[in-house]
């Protein structure tokens, strides 16, 4: 029999060491255990300081004691490798098994045990933990705000088909393949567009300035098939003949009358509100900022003086105030701006203005990515015959797009983090309709469930975002 | 120099835009001042504001101008950037070295606490915060004391003030030891460079500071004593500590948030800047027998700034910018006060918001510029 040391623990008296070490972990962790669970405290006897960080010395003197080198038994080597390899290692990873065993009951009763969720009022709350009765009976207001009840299927439908429709891409052949972009880019903006407007509002399919929308789209489309030599001149005149159709061709009345459904009612956007309402904010958003984005990533890259310095008074403005104030200019100050008989509908301010603001970062990410293509890039396009535009929209933009996916990711991420703050200009989406809850005479008290779910929610959403753009990350990688 | 077509047309035509679209709004914004009788002007900043507002850092009340007024916000939101950043930073670094560590349970914790926070919107963490953390704090009369000085209540953090008497001279010891720290260090540089010879520089700069300030207490009749915080009884039931300084709870709420939220972004960016410095150069390192701890200062930490500054520049500047958020919690900040309850005295909307906006615009360049210098004095220098 070798001599004991104690202070150095080694292979030659491994098992005297494994049984004691141990067992000295074990009863530290059981200590905290039944402390935590059945609210016994084994050491009571024993001063509160000394009885209070007793389990974590003997855990520390028991974790000091299996750590032996070497020792031959797999099990024990991972353990020491992952866990307790020194000193000060050891000592964090007591405390921090020692905090997860204390916080288990706690959060475990309030959430689970001695939480209620019958009944529909708050009588029914009358244990410790948290009243799920409350987001029971608040449930339809959260995620659909003020809406009126009997109407909210024309939000399910929209949202549905909606989401159908923007699934295509899954589905679409190799042929339609090439056509998605501008599906993507023109046409579905615009059905969603009609989709919000139709259904959720109850407005008309035609109002009186839809021909000039129709007819910029169909300029811009044929801008692309005009031959290069012309395409210049072309595009110099589509300002001019959107204008003129513009004012000229403005829908009469009756015509307007005719595009309403008879059973959808008028429902203001102060009505709107909620998760569905963040949804909404968030997919214009994110539609209108990225080519807004992209001409601006172009145009501080340009060569052209005046349109790079434009560029990039206009992005670091952006990036440089706060967007709560961007948004107390579109619903303060932006209004006298507009002509006195133009009224435009605060929402649409807000998205106009949440889009500019985050088009400045888009713009700053896709710029990333177009630097960080190699010069033989735009070379060998150039030495192809390409213009300018076909050398971006061929060559460039695909590589230098897929080179910032988590880049832009991310800003569509803080996008959407971004949309609560809507509040401050008093529409209420999730944030705002848990504040209006809360201040509810016959709900008072509950702000914490309230939280809890609105945190829970948007958790899911931002990780799930996250998860998506690092697998999207992942299919677009290609080898350079 | 040729006439190009195909350079000029687009330039003017974005001269036409941007002109048509400035026209069109100032000609607007013209038009309906007129017809709301509003006058167009700065004036207003020396007119007596009249309002009060609940915590300033500098003396104020109604009887002073909207300018000090605007004064008081930006004092404020600069109180909240400056103590929020030296958080986040201390407890992303911490964490961001952590998620680096090679014990399981401390990495997936890391791990957990970057995910977790990152992903909840910020102003529902404030909310949170707020409305519901800070409002379970018991009232100041059924208050104990944490170490018998500082009050932890509904009404904010009560802490002792500090009472100095010959401050000035305690001031000029920090700055007489901040200098010498300077000139030890460049001596022992230039030693070490020329002899080889190296200076313990960190215990020494330790002892300076300990030992200066020390010295005016003893020597320059310098006195500190401390104020602590007593409960005095408004009304029946109402009660409220006096002396000592008052954190406000909205003040509390608000660096929680911020930091713990702004920390995830930089743990994240530290983590990215160890990761960045080649393994090769750790080995390297070792191989020519430096210790583990030079490793980290000499060779790991200087690579890794490099990577680290620039992001987490970006962050300090968001958390600057998200500190407006402290409007949503009636914390007295630029926007509360200046965009919020002095526009809705004045009715001047153009001039107040973009008075705001210019503002931060420059707190903002001010950082970028700052941190730009720092970037630019560590980085590689070629020759």
């Amino acid at each position: 029999m070798n001599n004991i040391n104690f202070l150095k623990p080694d292979k030659s008296n491994l098992n005297l060491f494994l049984i004691l070490g141990l067992s000295l972990v074990f009863i530290s962790i059981f200590d905290v255990f039944l402390s935590s669970f059945f609210k016994i405290n084994a050491t009571g006897f024993l001063p509160t300081s000394v009885s209070f960080l007793l389990p974590l010395i003997i855990g520390f003197i028991g974790l000091h004691f299996i750590r032996i080198e070497y020792s031959g038994i797999r099990r024990l080597d991972e353990i020491n490798k992952n866990f307790n390899n020194n000193n000060f290692n050891a000592v964090l990873s007591l405390l921090i098994i020692f905090i997860i065993i204390k916080s288990i009951p706690p959060v475990l009763s309030w959430t689970v045990i001695d939480a209620n969720i019958s009944g529909n009022s708050k009588e029914a709350c009358t244990g410790e933990g948290a009243c799920w009765t409350y987001i029971k009976v608040w449930l339809r207001r959260f995620i659909y705000g003020l809406y009126p009840n009997e109407e909210q299927w024309r939000i399910n439908l929209s949202f549905i088909s909606l989401l159908a429709l923007g699934s295509v891409g899954y589905f679409a052949t190799e042929k339609f393949k090439k056509y998605l972009t501008l599906y993507y880019v023109v046409i579905y903006p615009i059905i969603a567009f009609l989709f919000i407007f139709f259904f959720i509002s109850g407005g008309p399919v035609f109002f009186d300035f839809s021909y000039g929308i129709i007819a910029s789209v169909v300029a811009i489309i044929i801008g692309f098939f005009v031959p290069n030599k012309f395409k210049l001149y072309y595009f110099c005149f589509v300002p001019l003949a959107v204008y003129l159709s513009l004012n000229l061709f403005i829908l009469p009345e009756e015509y307007v009358e005719l595009g309403k459904l008879e059973g959808l009612n008028w429902v203001e956007t102060g009505a709107w509100g909620g998760l569905a309402l963040t949804f909404i904010v968030s997919f214009f958003c994110l539609i209108f900022c990225f080519p807004v984005g992209m001409a601006l990533a172009l145009g501080r890259r340009s060569e052209l003086p005046f349109i790079k310095y434009a560029s990039v008074v206009f992005i670091e403005f952006w990036r440089g105030v706060p967007l709560i104030t961007v948004l107390f200019m579109s619903s303060v100050m932006f209004p006298m701006f507009l002509p006195e008989d133009f009224f435009l509908d605060k929402l649409v301010r807000v998205i106009i203005a949440i889009s500019l603001f985050e088009a400045a970062y888009v713009a700053e990410v896709i710029r990333g990515g177009l630097q960080a293509l190699p010069r033989g890039q735009y070379d060998a396009a150039k030495s192809l015959g390409m213009g300018y535009w076909k050398m971006h929209i061929f060559v460039i933009l695909p590589q230098a797009l897929k080179l910032v996916i988590p880049g832009i990711a991310n800003t569509f991420l803080a996008l959407v983090k971004d949309t609560p703050l809507i509040l401050v200009v008093g529409l209420l989406e999730i944030a705002g309709m848990l504040q209006m809850a809360k201040t509810n005479p016959k709900w008072l008290g509950y702000s914490m469930e309230g939280y809890v779910f609105a945190a829970v929610v948007f958790w899911i959403i931002c990780y799930a975002m996250s998860k998506y753009s690092y697998n999207l990350e992942e299919k677009y990688k290609t080898e350079r | 120099m040729k006439f190009n077509i195909k350079k000029i047309a687009p330039q003017l035509l974005t001269l036409l835009f941007v002109i048509l679209v400035f026209g069109f709004f100032s000609y607007n914004a013209q038009l309906n001042m007129e017809n709301r009788g509003i006058d167009f002007g700065y004036g207003f900043l020396s007119q007596e504001s009249s309002f009060d507002v609940q915590f300033s850092l500098i003396e104020y009340d109604g009887s002073h101008s909207y300018f000090r007024a605007y004064l008081v916000g930006l004092l404020n939101t600069i109180l909240v950037s400056v103590i929020g950043i030296i958080l986040a930073t201390i407890i992303g670094v911490i964490v961001g070295i952590a998620r680096l560590s090679s014990n399981y349970l401390i990495k997936n914790t890391a791990a957990f606490y970057v995910e977790f926070f990152r992903n909840i919107p910020l102003l529902l963490q404030i909310f949170f915060w707020y409305f519901a953390a800070l409002r379970a704090l018991p009232l100041p009369q059924d208050t104990e004391s944490i170490m018998g000085v500082f009050y932890l209540t509904i009404k904010g953090l009560f802490i002792p003030a500090f009472i100095w008497e010959n401050f000035n001279i305690f001031l000029y010891s920090l700055i007489a030891a901040a200098v010498s720290i300077v000139v030890i260090k460049n001596y022992a540089r230039r030693k070490q460079e020329n002899e080889g010879k190296q200076i313990p520089v960190f215990l020494i700069s330790i002892g300076l500071l300990l030992i200066l300030p020390l010295l005016s207490f003893l020597i320059g009749g310098v006195s500190l004593s401390f104020e602590i915080p007593v409960l005095k009884k408004l009304a029946k039931t109402s009660y409220i500590y006096e002396g000592g300084v008052g954190i406000p709870p909205e003040l509390i709420a608000l660096t929680l948030a911020l930091s713990l939220y702004t920390a995830t972004f930089i743990a994240e960016c530290v983590r990215a800047g160890i990761q960045g410095v080649g393994k090769g150069q750790k080995e390297a390192a070792a191989s020519i027998g430096l210790n583990p701890n030079q490793i980290l200062k000499l060779v790991v930490m200087p690579q890794a700034l490099r990577i680290i500054i620039p992001p987490t520049t970006n962050q300090y500047l968001n958390l600057t910018k998200n500190s407006s958020l402290a409007a949503a919690i009636a914390y007295p900040d630029l926007v509360l006060v200046f965009a919020g309850t002095a526009l809705m005295q004045t009715g001047k909307a153009i001039e107040i918001v973009s008075i705001t906006m210019l503002t931060y615009l420059s707190l903002s360049l001010s950082i970028s510029v700052l941190m730009n210098w720092y970037n630019k004095k560590i980085a590689i220098k070629e020759k």
